[in-house]
């Protein structure tokens, strides 16, 4: 168990820069979350880390220890593929005492390991059993029984939940949570999920076309989202956008859009009359209001039960809002709801940075 | 056979046969059984002529056997004495068991290399071997006739092997290649990943995954060899071992003293190992051929 | 003959365990010596290490042997000197046309042969409940040398003069209709012919193979989908199998054009090039051994080689697009 540090690092392909000089501080134990939309590097930065691919420039410090020369197999990490990749030729049992056994393990504590390992995972019924004789959630567990036999000082899991259904999914997303809890294992994890990464992850990282974004506790990002990137991309369904101005009225701040739609501000933001903003706020932070609210015209309504969720036109721009209440207005039947002020965001509309 | 399973594609486990009309139906029957019947034929007429009495051999076609039955295990004796075709047979099987097992191993050893190891001239590499798939052995032969009398190997079994080997690799790692390009990046990844060398995992990965595979090259390259004249016939001239099968029938089709029972029964013989293997190993065939992918 | 039968065993287990044992030895060798190189350096020597022993057999049997005889094809009969384009002008004259005109004879007809008859046999197989056993049965021959399929077919072909008992197979089929027999072998075209059916008789179980193998591979909904449609056998082999299964024909077309390139064993144990069926490649092996004359054995060679040339090139090209992928 360790800490893990990235120091600047970058990749190129064949003149392309994939990897933007990324630095990261993982402390010992922690379960750190790489997150991004596809394409954005999650991948290739992990594989960085694993020594499956080289380190273009920059450092990746393993405990204490630069590995950048590193052979993959010496760097003492254990890595979760997305297909499994399991040995298909191998019983389960062997599949995981492949690596103990290439250590010279005697065979008696080799089985010793594999037992528990597998108890942990509830695999013990299955360990004479060849992958292919198994279903996708089965071969999900022995691809980490694999690596937790090992004992490695970190974990790495590149999308392991991808290939399975959204139930089981859900599933062992919890199993993996506690696994790390039990293990106290330093974890990085790849996924394009954005609940995944908010569900399980002690720090997030959110990436973006090779650069990160924003790092930095769920809650946290959820609540402060440095930029507009990191605010679309965490919390579902994704923050709603009006482009406008600041309008003071009798000193008091308030937001004027484009196409005139007046929204409240708290008294207490930082900005100044006539300033150009982004005003930000999530589905879930609307409330229905009176008639004293700002109108808007449904265009769809879907309900699921516990909550109601609404896309309606508020001037020119199309937005969204999560209800507790259930909404029964038909569509094209006005609504007046309310964004709560405290919980607005503004953005600068040129560095897409949060003000304030 | 076991034929069925592997013909079978997995996406369509049960094939939806549809029920022709009587007529084409009898019309279609009628065709296989006599393609199956006519493709047989010549393999049925060599066994009843091996077993014909040589008077009878000389006297009526091989099909009067039928009507006027009269066998005889002559012709196998005086095969396997005369002819020394025993004798052949142990060459042939000297000459293609090792070219097989080493061929096998080395098309393992280069496609691995080609497919997983990146190199510059790697392009260049393959593209030379997919070219040389084509040479014909003939424009080999007086240069290598040289080399041998040079270095004293020609008339041997090793000489053989070495030629036999030379020539099917690119054959080989042509074949390897795809499939070992199938096994999933991934897999070589964790291997790597728990602590294997690249020997190990060529060994303990590569190897296993590619049994099949390697059934599949390893019964081509036994029967290229098996089967082969051209090289034993110039390479092995003047050497103390009986001649190979190959040879020894073709010295025997064109001299008649011996007469057609006795060159039968040593023809019967030469085609009994290769049969049965292609028998066994059917399914292996089809499935390097087509070259299966492997799921992790 | 006592002492081979000894040795023989002895060769068998050095050449089937001992070699294959010392070539993974050397790997490990070549291993324990990279393990000393500086990361970088052990990446870029590897394989060069692993592909070291194949790549110097190809060079040593197919590449420098190739070479040689192309220069060779210049010098004359005893390759002590040059003699320019003399063995080409000959390749291409006199006797030489009519064999040259035999092997464009079997680049055509035994590939085109295989290819329709095997297209016919997959097709009508899959359409039978014994297909496993029909498929067998195809596949038989290939198992068999040429060299016995030579022998064996001797027999099918053999000939008396009209009017006396026939031995072969399909004279005597023939005389119970009261068909005048055929010289097979010997009537001009008719044995080349039947030369040719021997390699196709050998070779057709694998093409047969081949494509049912792809024709099972085309999808049942795209062939239910165009049946709906209403199309009928015909019309579902033409536009919706055949266009699927191209692919897999190439890789047979391409197999026996390079079997038919090589057809020596056949021609040469049957009428060795008598009659009218000779090959280069059996003319070559008399250039050589019957004349010793050098010049001209490299010459046909080379021209064996360059038939050969439109068929790599088009596997290079297939290569390529399938790399690109
Ligand atoms: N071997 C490679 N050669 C060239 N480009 C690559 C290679 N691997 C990945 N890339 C590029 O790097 C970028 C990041 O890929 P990746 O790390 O797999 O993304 P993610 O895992 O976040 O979806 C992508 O744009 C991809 O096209
Ligand atoms: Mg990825």
């Amino acid at each position: 168990m360790s800490q893990v540090q990235l120091r600047d690092v970058t990749k190129t392909y064949g003149g392309n820069q994939i990897i933007h000089g990324v630095s990261v501080q993982i402390e010992d134990g922690e379960f750190v979350v790489l997150v991004g939309p596809s394409g954005c590097g999650k991948s290739t930065l992990l594989r960085m880390i694993a020594g499956l691919e080289d380190i273009c420039g920059g450092e990746v410090q393993i405990g204490t220890r630069v590995v950048n020369d590193v052979l993959a197999k010496d760097r003492d990490i254990a890595m979760v593929f997305q297909s499994y990749a399991l040995y298909p030729h191998m019983t389960v049992a062997d599949n995981m005492a492949f690596s103990l056994k290439l250590k010279g393990m005697p065979k008696a504590e080799r089985a010793k390991k594999v037992h528990k390992a597998a108890d942990i995972l509830g695999l013990g019924p299955l360990l004479d059993r060849y992958p292919r004789q198994m279903s996708g959630g089965q071969r999900q567990r022995v691809a980490m029984g694999r690596a937790i036999v090992r004992d490695p000082q970190v974990f790495l899991f590149d999308e392991p939940l991808s290939n399975l259904d959204a139930k089981l999914r859900v599933e062992m997303r919890t199993e993996i949570k506690a696994l790390q809890h039990r293990l106290q294992t330093t974890t990085i994890y790849v996924t394009h999920d954005q609940i995944e990464a908010m569900t399980m992850a002690d720090k997030i990282v959110v990436m973006r076309a090779g650069v990160v974004e924003q790092c930095d506790t769920p809650l946290n990002i959820y609540d402060h989202p440095d930029n507009m990137f990191v605010a679309a991309f965490i919390g579902s369904p994704s923050m709603n956008f009006v482009e406008g101005k600041i309008v003071m009225q009798g000193g008091k701040p308030t937001f004027a859009s484009h196409d005139g739609v007046i929204l409240p501000l708290s008294e207490d933001v930082q900005v100044k009359d006539g300033q150009p903003v982004v005003y930000g706020f999530r589905p879930e932070h609307i409330q229905l209001a009176g008639s004293d609210g700002i109108e808007t015209r449904i265009s769809v309504v879907e309900p699921t039960g516990s909550e109601t969720m609404v896309f309606m036109e508020m001037g020119q721009s199309s937005i969204t809002g999560v209800f507790r209440e259930r909404v029964l207005e038909a569509d094209g039947a006005p609504l007046f709801v309310r964004p709560d002020p405290a919980r607005v965001h503004l953005f600068d509309p040129i560095t897409t940075k949060c003000l304030g | 056979m076991t034929m069925t399973d592997t013909t079978m594609p997995a996406s369509a486990p049960f094939k939806r046969q549809r029920k022709l009309p009587r007529l084409s139906r009898f019309v279609v029957h009628g065709v296989v059984v006599l393609f199956m019947a006519s493709w047989l034929l010549p393999i049925l007429a060599l066994l009843v002529s091996s077993f014909r009495r040589q008077a009878d051999t000389a006297a009526s076609g091989w099909w009067w056997a039928f009507l006027r039955p009269n066998f005889t295990m002559q012709n196998y004796t005086l095969a396997l004495d005369q002819l020394d075709i025993a004798g052949s047979l142990t060459t042939s099987v000297a000459i293609a068991l090792p070219t097989t097992i080493i061929t096998v191993l080395l098309s393992l050893i280069g496609a691995y290399a080609l497919v997983r190891m990146q190199f510059r001239g790697r392009m260049a590499l393959s593209l030379a071997l997919v070219a040389l798939l084509v040479t014909p052995p003939q424009i080999t032969l007086v240069p290598l006739l040289k080399l041998y009398y040079t270095f004293g190997i020609s008339g041997t079994i090793p000489g053989i092997w070495l030629y036999q080997v030379g020539f099917t690799l690119p054959f080989g790692v042509f074949l390897l290649r795809g499939f070992i390009a199938s096994i999933p990046a991934e897999l070589y990844e964790a291997a790597e990943l728990d602590g294997a060398s690249q020997l190990r995992i060529f060994r303990s990965v590569v190897m296993p995954l590619a049994r099949p595979i390697m059934a599949s090259l390893g019964l081509m390259a036994f029967l290229w060899s098996w089967n082969d004249l051209l090289t034993p016939l110039l390479f092995m001239g003047g050497s103390s071992h009986a001649a190979p099968v190959t040879v020894n029938l073709a010295g025997l089709a064109n001299q008649t003293s011996q007469g057609q029972g006795p060159l039968m029964a040593a023809t019967f013989l030469s085609v009994i190992i290769p049969l049965f293997l292609i028998v066994a190993l059917q399914r292996y065939f089809v499935r390097g051929i087509l070259g299966g992918a492997v799921k992790g | 003959m006592k002492d081979t039968m000894t040795l023989i065993p002895l060769l068998i287990v050095l050449g089937a365990i001992g070699i294959p044992v010392l070539v993974y030895a050397a790997l490990g060798v070549g291993e324990g010596i990279l393990r000393t190189f500086p990361p970088v350096l052990r990446r870029s020597a590897r394989p060069w290490v692993w592909l070291s022993l194949p790549i110097l057999l190809i060079v040593l049997i197919l590449l420098y042997p190739v070479i040689d005889t192309i220069r060779t094809s210049f010098k004359n009969a005893r390759v002590d000197d040059w003699v320019g384009l003399d063995n080409y002008l000959w390749a291409f004259s006199g006797t030489m046309l009519e064999v040259i005109g035999n092997n464009v004879l079997w680049l055509i007809a035994f590939p085109l042969c295989v290819v329709v008859l095997a297209l016919i046999t997959a097709v009508l197989f899959d359409k039978v409940k014994y297909e496993p056993f029909a498929v067998t049965i195809a596949v038989l021959p290939t198992a068999i040398s040429f060299t016995a399929g030579a022998v064996i077919w001797g027999q099918m072909y053999s000939f008396q003069p009209a009017g006396m008992a026939q031995f072969g197979t399909i004279n005597g089929f023939l005389s119970l209709f009261g068909i005048k027999p055929v010289a097979w072998l010997i009537e001009p075209v008719i044995n080349n012919f039947a030369l040719i059916f021997i390699a196709v008789w050998l070779q057709l179980g694998i093409a047969t193979l081949i494509l049912s193998s792809a024709i099972k591979n085309v999808g049942d909904d795209m062939v239910e989908a165009a049946r709906l449609d209403g199309a009928g056998d015909f019309r579902v082999f033409f536009s919706i199998i055949l266009p699927n299964i191209l692919p897999s024909v190439l890789v047979v077309l391409t197999t026996m054009i390079i079997a038919a390139l090589k057809v020596f064993d056949i021609v040469y144990v049957m009428t060795n090039g008598n009659f009218g069926t000779d090959v280069i490649a059996n003319r070559l092996y008399y250039e050589l051994f019957a004349m010793n004359n050098l010049g001209h054995a490299s010459a046909i060679a080379v021209v064996l080689l360059i038939t050969a040339l439109p068929v790599a090139l088009i596997n290079i090209h297939q290569f390529r697009t399938e790399a690109g992928k």
